[in-house]
């Protein structure tokens, strides 16, 4: 397909024109899309509000509505479960009977991803600003806030800028101990917090081919981080396997043009990278890990979970570095799982067992130590190695603390070391 | 939304993060009045106290990045910030803020020209910013029709409500 400007569309030019009925659109134009999937988190409890005010009295389609609560489950706050209560509600008032409440719950981009509610071809939301990581799909998934969410839930419709999109063509194969989250937070470093805001990210080539959804789910997560809009990889066979067993609604794969129109495009070769880190205070203040791993740089505490590597792949890397050694004293190492389902499959697995032994504490699923709100809190000047997506400063607690980020076999050999290490060391 | 908005400047740097502006810990906080306390606790502390209705906040870039959390902005309405003028502004905090009828300004330079406490006026269709005290200025693109039009409502909630009212006129349902 070429457009009147004599260039191909982009994904997400293909995707937003599916979704608001036209057959081209281009970067700029203000289109109105209608919405296949929308998702409430806590932050959910503040559309019930403005739904009401703005008269809405019906949901615009409840089988496409998903609720999963995640930041503190069980409540750990009064506040929380007031939020909780508020949703359970709303969903009882408004036939929204797909809660994913206490005991099926699951952070919500995991919940997302593993039933099948976002499928190629969708224009998803969520109120919250990891619902990128649902683009892995390739669909454009991005989070909207609440009250722009009560206005989704009473028509079914967004209004959204058709953005520019960034091109980041991977090769190579990655080394043993290195895996795709040091290759987004490479790139983060390359192209900073800023260097996609509002724009569309795309990754390709034959590196993201061969990436698992997992992984997938892993760099289109951290899109977020670069301020995009939505992060995505075209679907293949490995979507497709994927979602075919589980898809609640029908697919509508669509690629970019191989003369798509890119307003920039980053190349990037795997070959020889070492693993990453992003040290304190931003996503994007990336270093080789080798170079920090020189600093002897002390931890506190040890954080593998989050929407961004806390999946059963995550979790058996980690468990695998973790057997039969032991937690650095004085270190403090949390363990949570993305959802319920991975939950029980550890247990199964003796994943849990394999951390507790160890002396870590393995966790009920949640957004748990990742946001500073639930559990897992740091002191003033407290050092924290995380598996999450962000260390600005406050986020896990304290504004000293000071957060680095990286991958989940780096979080486990910094966890038993206690000082910042390399998982190649422990292979 | 005035054409015209004048205020008191107070200023930010870059990369100011929705952590910065109101901390995870305060997320359980619905009250609009009990969130304005702890507005910008960790990046301007002073302010929460010091800001009256009308007030203007300059940015640097990137303003509002990280979570989706519209406690942000909404703190800011409760407080009765006139305006957000920014170098640039990360795009959920952008829309939270335009939905919630608070005019966010993308204003390239318009840090550099601001001090604590200047006098700024802001022309939203000419899309300029004056310094008032110095008299220096920045123009910027004026926001597009649609987004201007949802300011005037008053906000997303406002513009909804009579959507949906003049679609049950048109069906001859009773509303
Ligand atoms: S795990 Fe962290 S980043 Fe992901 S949704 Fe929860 S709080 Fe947000």
């Amino acid at each position: 397909m070429t457009g009147a400007n004599g260039h191909g569309a982009t994904l997400v030019e293909k995707i937003l024109a599916r979704a608001s009925g036209l057959d081209r659109v281009v970067p700029g134009q203000i289109v109105e899309g209608q919405v296949d999937l929308a998702m409430m988190h806590e932050q959910g409890a503040q559309t019930v509000a403005p739904f009401h005010q703005m008269g809405a009295d019906r949901v615009w389609d409840p089988d496409r509505v998903v609720i999963a609560i995640d930041h503190w489950v069980p409540a750990s706050t009064e506040g929380a479960a007031v939020l909780h209560r508020i949703l359970r509600k709303f969903a009882a008032e408004t036939g929204l009977s797909h809660f994913y409440d206490v005991g099926q719950h699951g952070i919500c981009h995991q919940i997302l991803a593993e039933n099948g509610w976002v499928v190629p071809g969708d224009l998803a939301v969520g109120t919250d600003s990891h619902t990128n990581m649902l683009g892995a799909m390739g669909a454009v998934a991005t989070g909207i806030g609440p009250t722009e969410m009560a206005a989704v839930l009473a028509l079914g419709r967004l209004w959204l800028k058709v953005p520019t999109s960034l091109e980041i063509r991977v090769r190579g194969e990655f080394g043993k101990g290195v895996t795709a989250k040091d290759l987004v937070l490479r790139v983060l470093g390359e192209i900073r917090t800023t260097g996609a805001t509002y724009r569309s990210v795309e990754f390709s080539g034959p590196t993201v081919r061969r990436l698992s959804m997992p992984e997938r789910f892993t760099i289109c997560n951290m899109t977020t981080e670069m301020g995009a809009k939505t992060g995505m990889v075209a679907p293949d066979s490995a979507t497709f396997d994927y979602l075919a067993p589980i898809a609640k609604h029908a697919m509508h794969p669509l690629a970019p043009d191989p003369d798509a129109q890119y307003e920039r495009s980053v190349d990037v070769d795997v070959d020889g990278m070492p693993p990453m880190v992003a040290c304190p205070y931003s996503p994007d203040n990336v270093r080789p890990l080798p170079d920090v791993v020189r600093e002897h740089v002390k931890i506190d505490q040890a954080f593998l979970g989050s929407c961004t590597n806390a999946r059963i792949e995550d979790l058996r890397e980690g468990a695998a570095l973790m057997k039969d050694q032991k937690v650095a004293p004085g270190v403090r190492f949390i363990v949570s799982p993305a959802s319920t389902k991975i939950y029980e499959q550890c247990l199964r697995e003796g994943i849990i067992e394999t951390f507790t032994e160890a002396g870590a504490v393995f966790t009920n699923s949640s957004c748990s130590a990742c946001f500073g709100g639930n559990m897992g809190i740091l002191a003033p000047d407290e050092v924290c190695a995380s598996s999450s997506n962000r260390n600005f400063p406050g986020r896990m607690g304290a504004k000293e603390a000071r957060i680095y980020l990286m991958s989940p076999a780096a979080v486990v050999a910094t966890a038993i070391r206690g000082e910042i290490s390399d998982p190649r060391e422990m292979l | 939304m005035h054409e015209v908005i004048e205020g008191r400047v107070w200023t930010l740097g870059r990369d100011v993060d929705t952590d910065q502006i109101i901390s995870g810990k305060y997320l359980t906080i619905i009250d609009p009045e009990e969130l304005k306390k702890h507005v910008f606790e960790i990046a301007l502390p002073e302010f929460a106290k010091g800001a009256k209705a009308g007030d203007i906040i300059v940015a640097d870039e990137n303003f509002g990045s990280g979570s989706s959390r519209e406690h942000a902005p909404q703190a800011m309405r409760a407080i009765g910030v006139g305006a957000v003028v920014a170098d640039s502004f990360a795009r959920i905090f952008f829309r939270n803020a335009i939905n919630l009828g608070i005019p966010a300004i993308e204003a390239r330079g318009v840090r550099a020209i601001f001090e604590m406490g200047d006098p700024a006026r802001i022309e939203m269709r000419a899309g300029r910013v004056t310094n008032v005290r110095t008299g220096r200025l920045v123009e910027f693109p004026p926001l597009p029709p649609h987004l201007l039009e949802l300011l005037d409502a008053g906000g997303l909630v406002e513009k909804v409500r009579r959507d949906l009212e003049a679609r049950r006129h048109a069906a001859g349902a009773p509303s």
